[in-house]
């Protein structure tokens, strides 16, 4: 079945296996009920180049855990188990992927309830053969485009399913105080060109982010906020006692996030 | 036949490419296109050769062996002398070419990674001589082991970043670099060190390298009157051995690359990437690296800082893959036993790296006539390495006496 979303697209971001594998789907749980469109579900990596510290952090905690790119797939399988019904998105650097073949890895994918695929480090001209294979086992790979794009934002946005990824702005993966003011122009091009919704992530930490966003895109992705806040719980997340607790002060922070979304479009 | 590598795509046969963030696309389109105009360009080249014959030294001499060769009673050994470069190896011809080309790309601001610091030297020292800011990510471990090249950094002008990732060396000092650069790709230029990352830094880093072996190729032409049989390179991202192969692909002399096998490549304490590793995408590019089943990249070992480095460049790769180089390696013991050979035997103290091609050239030479040749790429000075060489011969000797007793 193809990804199909209505936009306006809250997608948050957590690490599989980040602090346990339990936890992670508890999270999953909460962040549908939360309001989550679609659920970005990242596989821990060793040299995770496009990230920055929070999401390097929450990595080495999941590897630590014995996290591996099988383990998450099946960990998306588990999920689907436990009721998470919303659209899950592998996020995945490459090499993982060549490791277990990438025939295998959509197999699995597909086997275990996934809907679609990202992978971070591989940009348009090295993505053809995957992004077939992803079609032919009905999994997208989703497509980014970054504010240096320029000339190939066509290119990439032609080809997009599912929905467009734009990176904010240039850095890796992080919570950021300001977001570039010429975000909005950015954002107006890609939509221009682009035949799905176009979801922007990089940065997005707060409400008010959330706000003006919604009026010059389709959606957010929010990441490192959500891993971070992770990071803070973990502890109580591991405790039997308190995980509920935990879970709920998880939710009401990602429900805050995706409020905005939720009211009334102010300009469009 | 060597196919002309790498092609439009930036790989070479199978290895190679860009495996990186969609935000590097267009600063890497933008270095390609500069980098072929610049090749092309004759006064750049005149510009970067009168640099490194007016401030580094070149060319740099090629030097026959006589007392190593008596010694060893085969072949006749020759060594390219990079060792005898200004900041001590062959790291400066690489930087001046990539400073070059930073400025005609107007970018005033470097970005280098390094381990043992002999690149992050080269950049600092090409910073300064072109009136540019350097920034220099350095793993916080090897900033322990190399705390003289630090200091020797900041006195360029250099700023330092310590990067506590990972294990905190080479491996996770690249990554840094090229998150930073990721960051500050509007205004930085990012100067690998070697011929590893995305295309086209393989290619470049070659270009600006070969400069050893056609000097070698036209020295040695000279002196012998023909080419060498052997030829023999230290290789961790391969940069110096690239140098000093590229000139000599379509010839018909053996090259032989020596990576670090360090405790011994059936321990995981190596960092013999083409021997042990398999395929994968590291730093940008598909290459052979030290990988697990699941692909999370492991942690080299050697004690060359210089050889510690879990890929290789993509170009060594392909010439494993097609059987045009062989790939051999040494371990820590033979480089070292390697290192105070030529020390002896020639009053040339060769950087560690360095001291695992000498080693297995030793071990090639033996078994040749004395009308063969073997050259050696002698990439660097072993000055940086004393430190470590007199803990690693005194902590052996402590091991043979309470072996004795």
């Amino acid at each position: 079945m193809p990804l199909s979303v209505n936009p306006p697209l809250f997608i948050p971001f957590i690490v599989a296996g980040d602090p346990t594998t339990d936890v992670t789907i508890d999270l999953a749980l909460a962040l549908e009920e939360a309001g989550a469109d679609i659920l970005e579900l990242g596989v821990p990596y060793s040299d995770p180049l496009a990230d920055g510290p929070t999401i390097q952090r929450a990595a080495a905690r999941a590897l630590d855990g014995g996290m591996t790119l099988p383990k998450a797939i099946q960990l998306i399988g588990e999920m689907r188990k436990k009721g998470v019904n919303i659209p899950i998105i592998l996020f995945t650097y490459y090499n993982p992927v060549l490791q277990l073949g990438e025939e295998s890895f959509f197999a699995l994918a597909q086997e275990n309830g996934a809907d679609g695929v990202l992978i971070p480090d591989l940009p348009f001209e090295e993505s053809g053969p995957i992004r077939e294979l992803g079609e032919r086992f009905g999994l997208p790979l989703i497509s980014l485009v970054a504010p240096t794009s320029k000339q190939r934002i066509e290119r990439i946005a032609s080809a997009a399913k599912g929905f467009l990824y734009c990176v904010s702005s240039l850095g890796v993966t992080g919570v950021r105080e300001t977001l570039p003011e010429t975000l909005g122009d950015f954002l107006r091009e890609v939509k221009r060109h682009s035949r799905v919704p176009v979801a922007v992530g990089f940065g997005i930490s707060t409400p008010g982010q959330v706000a003006m966003l919604k009026e010059v895109c389709d959606g957010v992705v929010v990441g490192s906020a959500l891993v971070q806040k992770v990071e803070q719980l973990a502890l109580r997340l591991q405790k039997p006692d308190e995980r509920e607790a935990a879970v709920a002060e998880f939710a009401a922070y990602a429900r805050s996030l995706a409020a905005p979304l939720r009211e009334p479009c102010s300009s469009r | 036949m060597i196919e002309c590598v790498p092609n439009e795509y930036g790989r070479f046969g199978d290895f190679g490419g860009k495996f990186v963030p969609e935000t590097l696309m267009l600063p890497l389109e933008e270095i390609e296109a500069e980098l072929d105009k610049a090749l092309a360009d004759e006064s750049f080249k005149q510009e970067y050769i009168r640099i490194l014959q007016h401030y580094s030294g070149r060319p740099t001499p090629l030097t026959f062996a006589p007392n190593l060769t008596q010694r060893l009673g085969g072949a006749k050994i020759y060594l390219k002398r990079e060792d005898l470069n200004h900041t001590g190896a062959h790291k400066i011809n690489n930087a001046v070419g990539q400073a070059l080309l930073a400025k005609r790309m107007g970018k005033k601001k470097l970005i280098a990674e390094t381990g043992a610091g002999q690149h992050g030297v080269a950049a600092a020292t090409v910073a300064a001589h072109f009136g540019m800011d350097c920034i220099v990510f350095m793993g916080e471990e090897d900033i322990k082991r190399q705390e003289l090249n630090v200091f020797r950094m900041k006195l360029l002008g250099a700023e330092v970043v310590p990067v506590s990732s990972g294990n905190r060396t080479l491996k996770d000092a690249t990554n840094e670099a090229i998150r930073y650069w990721v960051a500050h790709c509007d205004d930085h230029f990012y100067m690998i060190g070697s011929v590893v990352g995305p295309h086209p830094y393989p290619k470049m880093v070659r270009e600006f390298q070969r400069i050893i072996g056609d000097e070698a190729k036209e020295q040695f032409l000279a002196r012998e009157g023909k080419l060498p049989d052997v030829i023999v390179a230290c290789v961790g991202g391969g940069s110096n051995a690239i140098g000093m192969f590229y000139p000599f692909l379509q010839d018909d002399v053996r090259l032989v690359g020596v990576e670090a096998a360090g405790k011994g490549i059936d321990t995981p304490h190596h960092a013999a990437t083409i021997t042990k590793g398999t395929k994968g995408v590291i730093h940008g590019a598909m290459t052979y690296l030290l990988q697990d089943e699941y692909g999370q990249i492991l942690e080299p070992y050697s004690i060359s800082a210089g050889l510690d480095y879990p890929g290789v460049g993509p170009e060594h790769a392909y010439l494993a893959s097609i059987g045009r180089v062989r790939y051999e390696s040494a371990t820590d013991d033979e480089a070292v036993a390697a290192f105070q050979l030529l020390a002896q035997t020639e009053g040339i103290i060769p950087a560690i790296e360095s001291a695992h091609a000498v080693a297995k050239a030793v071990e090639l030479a033996r078994g040749m006539s004395p009308d063969e040749t073997v050259l050696i790429c002698l990439s660097g000075r072993g000055d940086k390495d004393v430190q470590t060489m007199m803990r690693h011969l005194s902590a052996k000797e402590g091991e043979d006496i309470a072996a004795v007793r």
